[in-house]
């Protein structure tokens, strides 16, 4: 890696649905902003949960400052478009868009990339013009995020003229450039995560989009070394298994029978972790973030997650 | 209130079609899969899985590799080798939603010049290939064609991993709405009355210096030649609408009891009542095991983790105890120390899944209100990627255990 992670100016935080996407990237941005940067988070599907990963309220277009340098605002294509009309056409933001506003929906869906480009144009317009050190994106679920991030090249390509392709140009340049932009894949050591993981990043790496690190996230404690394992096994013989009855009630068993469950799920899930590194490769930055027992939601989780991902950045 | 006869086998018997739905992550196509295996097995007829993107081993162990559109029969021998004499058959098939946009177009094209001229447009096969939109209702246009065919018993699909669960329930609508639209109409009027027009004037103006008039040019020709196809379209749209709508089709609601997948089932279960569809199941996937909320146990777990040292020296006393954990009938300290590790190991791991498993109890018991059945899948089955897997998970949600007390 020659940028170190939160050196790069824009992030889009992606991964399969439920493996705590927005977790990751609320704990990213609160970190980059205690390093001292000043930084954007922006949820691009509008659902809350980033507002709800800093118990901060709602959270709209306008960024709002939530944290000392950790400003926060959710995606919102047609007041994109209002804004890119008053700053690059120069179009007083009071003009009646007339059929505009009414009609946006369906010219974004007649016109393909439309919403994406001017998603990614948003993001990119902030990256350049320095109004951020470090813009992350808490981005569409890894089906959807390469056609975001292809849409200005699509754009690109469809249109022959106009302010708009001229646009495209800059945008994409910024998209591909390494140490600009970056591309966070969060993975859980599951087994359909892992395998859309290793898919995503197959797909990416035919983009000229740079992979800049895989996170996995719900990494189980390791609970036994070798010597413990087998004493744990044994202790389910008849006379051990009796003799903790008589210790601490007839319930001992159900104990140890969660904590079967308990190693027999980290096993699992050690399998899905080898097989991600192994299709990763050695080169490719992998950083763990442990399983949140107490919290999975809220502030906590995200100061705990922001820690975790310090720890394994530094 | 739940009664016998109303589980997930009377409800596959008494549907053609399932949709099986929820936030991604929870498990949906190995749902999907599990349910309509069992039904091949053990209720017989022909019965479809119709899966979205399954993960590549799930679809090999369906058989479904390197295939694209069509149905394929999964081996009767691969089925009867897994479990019981199968019934009936099993057949799979994937969306491929590029192949299904092309194969509407084909059918609904008025003449072979048009149809090519579709097919070859670049913003068709923009729209087919690289945006996410099209995914929705082409899902549900498949579902219908194959429903349509009469060639199934049951159909099992599991729907696309959406922004919002809702999306592919109201794409037939959007489709039709897209296709009715103002903009539509002003797009296919022609390009000089346009400009007299005076509404219009204003926001073609704007359109024209944005993308250029070459574009808009291409986005007319583009509907031009879609518009001949309007017709069969709208149709279409509201015939998918209907079946959705049918008292044959259901929905099975998957989450898993995490709080963001709970919380979108909740308002995806409700969405289905405003529009008035049947919720035939909510299947809760990956659930810890129930004994973990269990008082006297959550007693032995804190006594193990308070005192693992008393607990080893306590044990290991007795010879027969210390030859059984560690081979030999007297123990050295080292040996009380490791016995005592893994006892306060016992209690501190039991005590923190049961911060989770309580947790879980919670979304349970606010999720299983109004469906008819609810069902539950152990976290440490869901791990599926085989036939013999996807019995093992389907046979837990044959066997379906009712609200939650």
């Amino acid at each position: 890696m020659t940028v170190g992670l939160l050196d790069r100016r824009l992030l889009f935080v992606t991964g399969k649905g439920g493996v705590g996407k927005t977790t990751i990237a609320a704990g990213l941005a609160l970190l980059a902003a205690e390093q001292g940067r000043r930084t954007l988070v922006c949820e691009v599907d509008a659902k809350g949960d980033l507002a709800g990963s800093y118990e901060s309220g709602d959270i709209a277009f306008e960024p709002r400052e939530l944290h000392p340098g950790l400003f926060a605002m959710a995606m919102d294509t047609e007041a994109s478009l209002r804004e890119y009309l008053a700053v690059q056409l120069k179009l007083p933001r009071f003009t009646r868009l007339g059929g505009l506003a009414h009609t946006f929906d369906f010219l974004a869906n007649a016109a393909p990339g439309v919403k994406e480009i001017l998603t990614v144009g948003k993001l990119a317009w902030e990256v350049r013009e320095r109004h951020y050190d470090l813009v992350v994106v808490d981005a569409p679920a890894s089906g959807h995020v390469i056609g975001q991030l292809q849409a200005p090249q699509a754009i690109n390509e469809m249109l022959s003229v106009g302010p708009i392709r001229e646009q495209t140009g800059w945008v994409l340049q910024l998209l591909t450039d390494a140490s600009t932009t970056g591309v966070v894949v969060v993975a859980a050591p599951e087994e359909m995560p892992v395998t859309e993981s290793l898919e995503l990043v197959d797909r990416l790496g035919r983009t000229n989009i740079d992979l800049a690190a895989v996170v996995v996230n719900r990494v189980l404690p390791e609970l036994f070394g070798r010597a413990e394992e087998q004493v744990f096994e044994r202790l389910a013989r008849p006379q051990p298994a009796a003799a903790l009855a008589a210790a601490v009630g007839p319930s001992a068993v159900a104990v140890v029978d969660a904590a079967r469950v308990a190693v027999t799920l980290r096993r699992t899930r050690a399998g899905h972790l080898a097989r991600l590194r192994e299709g990763l490769g050695p080169s490719r930055p992998v950083l763990y973030v442990p399983e949140l027992f107490a919290r999975t939601h809220g502030l906590r989780a995200t100061r705990q997650v922001a820690g975790a991902l310090d720890a394994e950045l530094s | 209130m739940t009664t016998h006869d109303t589980g997930i086998p009377q409800l596959l018997a008494a549907k053609e079609i399932v949709v099986v739905c929820g936030a991604g992550g929870v498990g949906k196509t190995t749902t999907a899969a599990a349910l309509g295996t069992m039904a091949a097995v053990h209720l017989g007829g022909k019965v479809l899985v119709l899966t979205v993107d399954p993960a590549r081993r799930l679809a090999g162990a369906m058989g479904l590799s390197g295939l694209g559109n069509e149905a394929t029969r999964v081996p009767a021998e691969a089925l009867a080798a897994s479990g019981p004499e199968p019934r009936g058959e099993l057949w799979a098939a994937m969306l491929d939603t590029k192949r299904s946009w092309d194969d509407l177009v084909r059918r609904h094209a008025p003449d072979a010049r048009t149809r090519d001229a579709i097919l070859s447009n670049p913003l068709y096969r923009n729209i087919t290939g690289k945006f996410v939109h099209s995914h929705d209702y082409i899902a549900m246009e498949r579902l219908f064609e194959l429903h349509a065919s009469g060639a199934y018993d049951l159909i099992v699909v599991d729907t696309p991993p959406t922004r919002h669960a809702l999306d592919f329930l109201a794409a037939p609508q959007r489709m039709a709405d897209f296709f009715s639209s103002r903009l539509l109409r002003w797009l296919l009027a022609p390009y000089r009355s346009r400009l007299v027009n005076a509404a219009s004037r204003p926001f073609y103006q704007l359109a024209d210096r944005l993308l250029g008039s070459a574009f808009l040019q291409d986005i007319a020709e583009f509907f031009i030649l879609f518009q001949s196809m309007y017709d069969g379209f709208i149709e279409r749209a509201r015939a998918v609408e209907r079946v959705l709508g049918d008292r044959r089709t259901t929905f099975v609601v998957v989450t898993t009891l995490e709080a963001a997948p709970a919380d979108e089932a909740r308002r995806f279960i409700a969405a289905l009542a405003d529009r008035r569809l049947h919720l035939g199941a909510v299947v809760l996937n990956k659930v810890l095991p129930v004994e973990l909320l269990d008082p006297e146990a959550t007693a032995a777990a804190r006594e193990l983790r308070s005192r693992p040292d008393e607990l080893a020296g306590e044990l290991l006393s007795d010879g027969a105890v210390a030859e059984a954990v560690l081979g030999v009938p007297s123990a050295e300290p080292a040996d009380r120390a490791l016995v005592a590790r893994v006892l306060g190991e016992l209690g501190e791991s039991f005590l923190n899944f049961q911060v989770v498993a309580t947790r879980e109890a919670e979304q349970r018991a606010e999720l299983g209100v109004g469906a008819e059945v609810v069902t539950a899948v152990p976290s440490l089955e869901t791990d599926v990627f085989d036939l013999p897997g996807l019995l093992r998970m389907g046979r837990r949600l044959w066997s379906h255990e009712g609200p939650p007390r």
